[in-house]
């Protein structure tokens, strides 16, 4: 086992920047989801990581051990494919041998190994199958199986559910995770799933345009973006632009928005504030300003979408639109076109620079 | 997936006649017919031409057997079927991976046009090409000449690698094709996996690669194997004295010695032989795909 450390690394094709001077740091034994919309670099860094392919510039090391230039044979990864990538002629049992016997290990001891790796994933009485008799889901067990039976120092996951349905993902979503907490290895998950990123991993890099624009715990993420792109492609948010005031910003209508958290700005550059939908109230009554320095702005709904255990409504004022997320209690709901009043903490006020 | 497909075929059988005459029409019009003259003929003492004297006997099958050069020459013939089959994987089979693997786009089209090319010349044209670069004092020999600080002496005419040059060159796109064909299929991310295991590229390609284009090298093989058996234009011409083969003896009874019956014998015992060994291989080639 292993940590991993990607410093510096660059990587173009032709005139196009995939990676540009990416640096992050996999910490050993954890799982770590790399995100991004496609075309970010996501998979371009995962393949520097695994070998496929070598960086342009910069430095990679596996435990350690630099390996910027060493052929993926000699990394001792494991890595999951988008689509599995089974060998069709062989049988199960033998696709998670296929790592063990290339070394040329005693066949005996390839047979305890793989039966332990198949148990692992719950696929202990499978082994004599074909990859074709199996289903989307099985499929993927034993390319995870066929992926850590060598022990790799780390495991790379590319998209590994993304062709999966939503029932089987969250499933498979749980399964992995416990898998990965088993056997305590580093791995490394590349993902364009929101969602997927925030309920499995421990780390989260978000990539655009071959750049990471930021990194750390999910929550902390989700709780203090740095960008709007972090702000928006992590979860929703509403974003106000403005002038910065030194506790906030200050709207062009000349609204102000307070906020306590995130970057400081000084006052008069040009900032934004991000709040999060579930973080704003919504209310019918005159402007209730109750907890003291609250912020509060009022609209009217335009539009309500509901979810079930949630509804969504869009509150239009001053030409923007703004997103609220309301647990559906059984307390009134509102309907459209109804004038209402939003207030929130500063507290759930991000302030990002511009 | 069986059950569907047999609800298919059953609903299908009547409205894809239209579409199944023409062919199997032609088939029978241009094979089944002359064949079974051929078969017939086979039987026969003689042709029953210009009114001469015939009847049924064995005696062009026993004559297979009494005289041990037929059958010497049918094991030559083999063993030539044999070798240039290997040669054709040897050659064409690389050819095939680069095509499907290494290259795209462009380069990919311009190289493919070269591995066809010589469907679209004359057989008979490209044969005696080859005959004007293998001889004495011919193209290769004046080249590597030209080249060379000493004296060598390049006369490749009337031998037996001139045959398999000939040959090799004649049947080598059908291996090109098959296998191009399947390894075009096999999935880029199949080749990745195997070396994130841990499998050196020679490993990735004998246990993953060449297994999954079985099919294709197989294909290929068997077309190239039977009608090199059989083949008589490559032999007779760039062999020479040395190009007596099977198929070339039965070109003679066909248009020298003008004895069909044994030709037509010769023929059938050939397609009997290489419908055996294929029987016998199929087991074994079923297998290894």
């Amino acid at each position: 086992m292993a940590g991993v450390q990607v410093a510096n690394v660059s990587r173009s094709f032709g005139a196009h920047k995939a990676l540009d001077n990416v640096s992050i740091d996999f910490p050993d034994g954890g799982f770590y989801a790399l995100l991004g919309p496609s075309g970010s670099g996501k998979t371009t860094l995962l393949r520097q990581i695994a070998g496929f392919d070598f960086p342009d510039s910069g430095r990679i090391a596996i435990g350690g051990e630099s390996v910027e230039r060493v052929p993926v044979e000699k990394r001792r990864i494991g890595m999951v494919f988008q689509n599995y990538a089974l060998f069709p002629n062989m049988s199960v049992a033998d696709n998670v041998a296929f790592g063990l016997s290339v070394r040329g290990e005693p066949k005996a001891a390839i047979a305890t190994e793989v039966q332990r790796a198949l148990d692992l994933v719950q696929l202990g009485k499978l082994g004599g199958r074909k990859p074709h008799q199996l289903s989307g889901g099985q499929r993927q067990r034993v390319a995870l199986a066929r992926a850590i039976v060598t022990k790799p120092r780390v495991l790379l996951l590319d998209e590994p559910l993304g062709a999966l349905d939503k029932a089987l993902r969250v499933d498979m979503q749980i399964e992995l995770k416990r898998i990965q907490r088993e056997i305590g290895i580093t791995t490394i998950f590349v993902t364009h799933d929101q969602e997927e990123a925030l309920t499995m991993s421990d780390r989260i890099g978000i990539l655009r345009d071959g750049r990471l624009v930021q990194e750390g715990p999910p929550e902390e993420i989700y709780d203090r973006p740095q960008s709007e792109f972090a702000a928006t492609f992590l979860g929703d948010a509403n974003i106000f632009r403005g002038d910065a005031t030194g506790s906030g910003i200050k709207l062009s209508d000349g609204t102000t928005i307070a906020a306590s958290t995130g970057a400081s700005v000084p006052a008069g550059a040009k900032a934004s504030c991000a709040v999060r939908p579930e973080r704003i109230r919504i209310s019918t009554g005159a402007a209730t300003a109750g907890a003291g320095n609250a912020n509060v702005l009022a609209g009217w709904v335009s539009k309500r979408i509901f979810a079930g255990n949630n509804s969504t409504y869009f509150v239009e004022r001053d030409g923007q639109t703004l997103k609220v997320i309301v647990q559906n209690t059984g307390a009134e709901r509102l309907a459209e076109g109804q004038p209402v009043v939003l207030s929130w903490s500063p507290d759930s006020t991000v302030l990002i620079a511009a | 997936m069986a059950h569907q497909l047999a609800i298919g075929s059953r609903r299908g059988l009547r409205p894809a006649l239209p579409l199944l005459l023409p062919a199997y029409l032609w088939l029978t019009v241009a094979i089944f017919l002359p064949l079974s003259a051929m078969a017939f003929f086979s039987f026969m003492t003689d042709l029953p031409l210009a009114g001469k004297e015939w009847s049924f006997t064995l005696g062009n099958y026993a004559a297979f057997f009494s005289q041990s050069v037929y059958s010497t020459l049918l094991i030559a013939s083999l063993r030539l079927g044999l070798e240039v089959t290997l040669w054709c994987v040897v050659i064409g089979y690389p050819a095939a991976y680069v095509l499907a693997k290494v290259l795209k786009g462009r380069s990919r089209e311009a190289i493919f046009l070269l591995v066809i090319l010589p469907f679209w010349s004359n057989g008979l044209v490209r044969i005696f090409s080859w005959a004007m670069v293998l001889r004495e004092g011919g193209i290769l020999d004046t080249a590597l000449n030209a080249v060379l600080p000493f004296k060598i002496n390049i006369d490749l005419m009337y031998s037996y690698p001139a045959v398999i040059i000939g040959l090799v060159h004649s049947y080598v796109p059908y291996m090109v094709l098959t296998c191009y064909l399947t390894l075009q299929a096999i999935d880029d991310s199949l080749i990745e996996a195997g070396r994130s295991l841990g499998a050196s590229r020679r490993q990735v390609l004998w246990r993953v690669i060449i297994p999954l284009s079985m099919p294709g090298l197989i294909a290929g093989a068997a077309l190239i194997f039977v009608p090199v058996v059989g083949s008589f234009m490559e032999p007779r011409i760039l062999g020479g004295r040395t190009g007596t083969f099977y198929g070339t003896v039965i070109e003679d009874q066909f248009v020298a010695v003008f004895n069909w019956p044994l030709g037509a014998a010769l023929s059938f015992i050939l397609l009997a032989v290489v419908l055996i060994i294929l029987a016998l291989a199929a087991p074994v080639l079923r297998r290894a795909a």
